[in-house]
């Protein structure tokens, strides 16, 4: 057990999978020499060779496309894209060749890709570097989305990802990849990489959260056990498949359903969550689903992403509007101490 | 009709009049393409690639022919198969025989082909069964043959995207330390796509051992080249650090030389090379567009007679080894294979409807499972019942 940042814990899971299997290769630009922006590859170039750690050109489709190539030989290509937003010119090889070559085969090519991508905002970037893009890869067949929230878990997913014979889609939330926590190497406790997780448990509302929102649900659900209100926080871990039978069973307990993503609302995962669990335990709703997420524009310059993003408040508004309390939208005055 | 004239003029005019400050061009000064067998059949010396052609026995180049006249004979079935219904589409080849011919009968069993759609001719020189390029068209599967058995991937319909995997193929190849190849075949009009200038750049930057076969058929559906090239599309690779060979695409001969001799420069190590094979699609760009409406039917008369099986067939009888028990042998072996494919293709079972959910992952997801499940009782409704 060590101490390590979230970025350093997966720094040493794309160790341990360099070192255990050859034919995994990391491919990405700056990742070589500097180590990645995010300093996440540091080091592995030196110790595994330019041949296993490859700087690559500026050309995302050209990442994407040749490891496409390098999987149909053999290889375990883990691909870093730089920022969220720089995915986008390499999302036709992603969703039209490497999340269909397994359908279209009939099972006889497989894409064991790792796409790593920092995502999210919350660190005064610059436009292209805060997007949330996970819907439109949850919403291509094919593809595993998964995304951590602390060191534990990015240590051991990247890891599993890795392993994994399907190409997976491994969100960093990088405005945590500077908290820290304890990681264990060992893999026998590590939960199934599609697997939820409970991180808080209580019974009147559920809060579903995922990456870096899991840290503020935390938070929401202690200032809302100071109002006497028992919070359960399943972190999703899973983007697709999503376990809907954690979060089922949870919703079963509490009657209450809040989804909260960094991502904007429209066709987003909280769109699907809540339908889902509507479908699945509708009688067991106490109250109708409610979503708390980044609203529908782009994403804004800096000095507007605290408007944007989810934070504390907004959650507890939420958790109000889920118990049928007093909240922004039945006529809500600010209380001392919150924002008006 | 005339701006496709003069486009085509444009292009000329570029080849012959600009300076070619790059060296990487095996083509001698004022000549515009590698040929080696005339349209009248006449061989040509070609002092620097006759030596890759130096065991072309006439029993090889009968070979040839026969593959040539056999692809054609599929081609034309599968338009008839398309017309009458068999078919969802069809991507005829018609007038590209010579250049995937002759160059997919010089790979090795060991290199990996990554094509378009268009090339049937090289599944067949693949050894691919016929039986097996038709479900993809037909709409039984998504694709046929397995990639692994035959070397060869399955068509890609997003135009260029395979020239990345064909790189990273050959990435893998270099790794490896082997000397089998990738081989990319894309059209002029991937020429304009991201995808191929990126696998130039990747190819470049990692020396990879793939040979991009670019198949200018002067048109991407209705547009043609001329549209998109100041420049032949040869000129395009050297800018990358790739040299580049401007071959007949229907001279078969000369696409076999050009082939080997990029195929040599991979195995050898010295990285990525282009051969831009000059041909002409003469029939539309699938089954379902209209060549009448921005066609010049003067051009298309004018490469009817550089048509590459007449060639080569001019060629063997000069060499007087085209006899009729040839020539009738290979008819009867083509309209078999056809008939054969004709039989496969309307044999073709519809796939049992849960199959819809196989394969999407290596390992089935419970969300998956639960559609599949709530699906299979769905249909189970109308079994032997009353569906109405």
């Amino acid at each position: 057990m060590t101490e390590l940042t979230l970025a350093s814990a997966i720094t040493s899971g794309l160790r341990h999978a360099l070192a255990q299997d050859d034919r995994v290769v990391i491919m990405g630009e700056d990742i070589g020499r500097l180590g990645g922006v995010f300093r996440v590859t540091d080091g592995l170039q030196r110790d595994f060779g330019a041949d296993r750690v490859m700087d690559t050109p500026l050309a995302e489709a050209g990442i994407l496309g040749t490891a496409v190539g390098l999987a149909y030989r053999g290889y375990r290509p883990v691909v870093e894209i730089q920022f969220d937003g720089f995915i986008y010119p390499a999302f036709d090889q992603i969703v039209a060749q490497v999340a269909k070559l397994h359908y279209r085969t009939r099972g006889v090519v497989r894409m064991p890709i790792t796409v790593r991508v920092p995502y999210g905002g919350g660190i005064g970037a610059v436009e292209h570097h805060s997007e949330s893009p996970e819907a439109y890869f949850t919403h291509t067949s094919g593809l595993r989305v998964v995304t951590c929230s602390n060191p534990q878990d990015a240590h051991w997913m990247v890891r599993q990802a890795i392993a994994s014979d399907d190409p997976v889609i491994f969100f960093e939330p990088k405005r945590r990849y500077w908290v820290k926590g304890e990681v264990e190497d060992a893999m026998q406790a590590a939960p199934p990489l599609d697997r939820a997780r409970v991180v808080m448990e209580g019974a009147d509302v559920t809060l579903v959260a995922y990456g870096p929102l899991v840290a503020t649900a935390i938070d929401a659900a202690v200032a809302a056990a100071d109002e006497g209100v028992s919070v359960e926080v399943v972190d999703l871990r899973s983007l697709s498949p999503v376990d809907f039978e954690t979060v089922e069973a949870s919703v079963r307990r509490t009657g209450r359903l809040v989804v909260t993503h960094e991502a904007q609302q429209f066709g987003g995962l909280g769109a699907e969550i809540a339908t889902s669990v509507t479908e699945r335990c509708f009688e067991h709703l106490r109250s109708a689903p409610v979503r708390v997420t980044g609203h529908d524009v782009p994403y804004p310059a800096s000095r507007l992403e605290e408007h944007f993003l989810p934070d504390l408040d907004r959650l507890l508004d939420g958790i109000d509007r889920a118990l049928g309390r007093v909240n922004s939208l039945t006529g809500w005055s600010a209380p001392a101490g919150r924002p008006a | 009709m005339s701006s496709v004239v003069v486009s085509s003029s444009r292009e000329v005019d570029a080849a012959s009049g600009a300076p070619h400050d790059e060296p990487t061009r095996l083509q001698r000064p004022g000549e515009q393409l590698v040929t080696m067998l005339a349209p009248d059949g006449t061989r040509h010396p070609n002092p620097p690639l006759d030596h890759f052609v130096a065991d072309l026995t006439p029993e090889r180049l009968l070979a040839l022919h026969e593959d040539m006249v056999t692809v054609r004979r599929i081609d034309m079935e599968g338009v008839a198969l398309q017309r009458q219904g068999q078919l969802g589409l069809w991507p005829p080849l018609l007038g590209q025989e010579a250049a995937q011919v002759g160059s997919a009968r010089a790979l090795r069993s060991d290199d990996f082909v990554f094509t378009s759609y268009r090339e049937h001719a090289v599944a067949y020189c693949r050894g691919i069964a016929i039986d097996t390029i038709m479900p993809m068209w037909r709409g039984t599967a998504a694709s046929g043959w397995n990639p692994f058995e035959f070397g060869m991937a399955p068509p890609a319909i997003i135009i260029g995207a395979q020239t990345l995997h064909a790189t990273g193929y050959a990435m893998g190849c270099a790794k490896d330390g082997v000397d089998s190849t990738a081989i990319a075949y894309f059209g002029d009009g991937a020429t304009s796509q991201g995808d191929v200038n990126e696998a130039m750049v990747f190819a470049a930057t990692y020396s990879a051992p793939v040979v991009f076969f670019c198949q200018n058929n002067h048109w991407a559906i209705s547009e043609p080249v001329g549209l998109v090239a100041r420049r032949p599309l040869a000129d395009r690779a050297p800018g990358f650090g790739i040299p580049s060979m401007r071959v007949d695409g229907n001279d078969v001969i000369a696409v076999m030389a050009a082939t080997r001799w990029a195929l040599e420069r991979a195995r050898s190590g010295d990285g990525p090379s282009w051969i831009e094979a000059v041909t002409y699609r003469m029939g539309p760009h699938t089954t379902s567009d209209d060549p009448s409406r921005y066609e010049d039917p003067l051009e298309r008369e004018e490469w009817a007679a550089k048509d590459p099986i007449d060639r080569l067939e001019r060629h063997l009888e000069q060499l007087g080894v085209l006899g009729d028990a040839h020539r009738a042998a290979v008819k009867e072996k083509a309209d078999a294979t056809a008939a054969a494919m004709r039989a496969a293709c309307v044999g073709l079972p519809d796939p049992e409807a849960l199959k819809l959910f196989d394969h999407v992952y290596t390992e089935p997801t419970a969300w998956l499972n639960r559609q599949r499940s709530q699906y299979e009782a769905y249909l189970a409704m109308f079994e032997g019942g009353d569906e109405a």
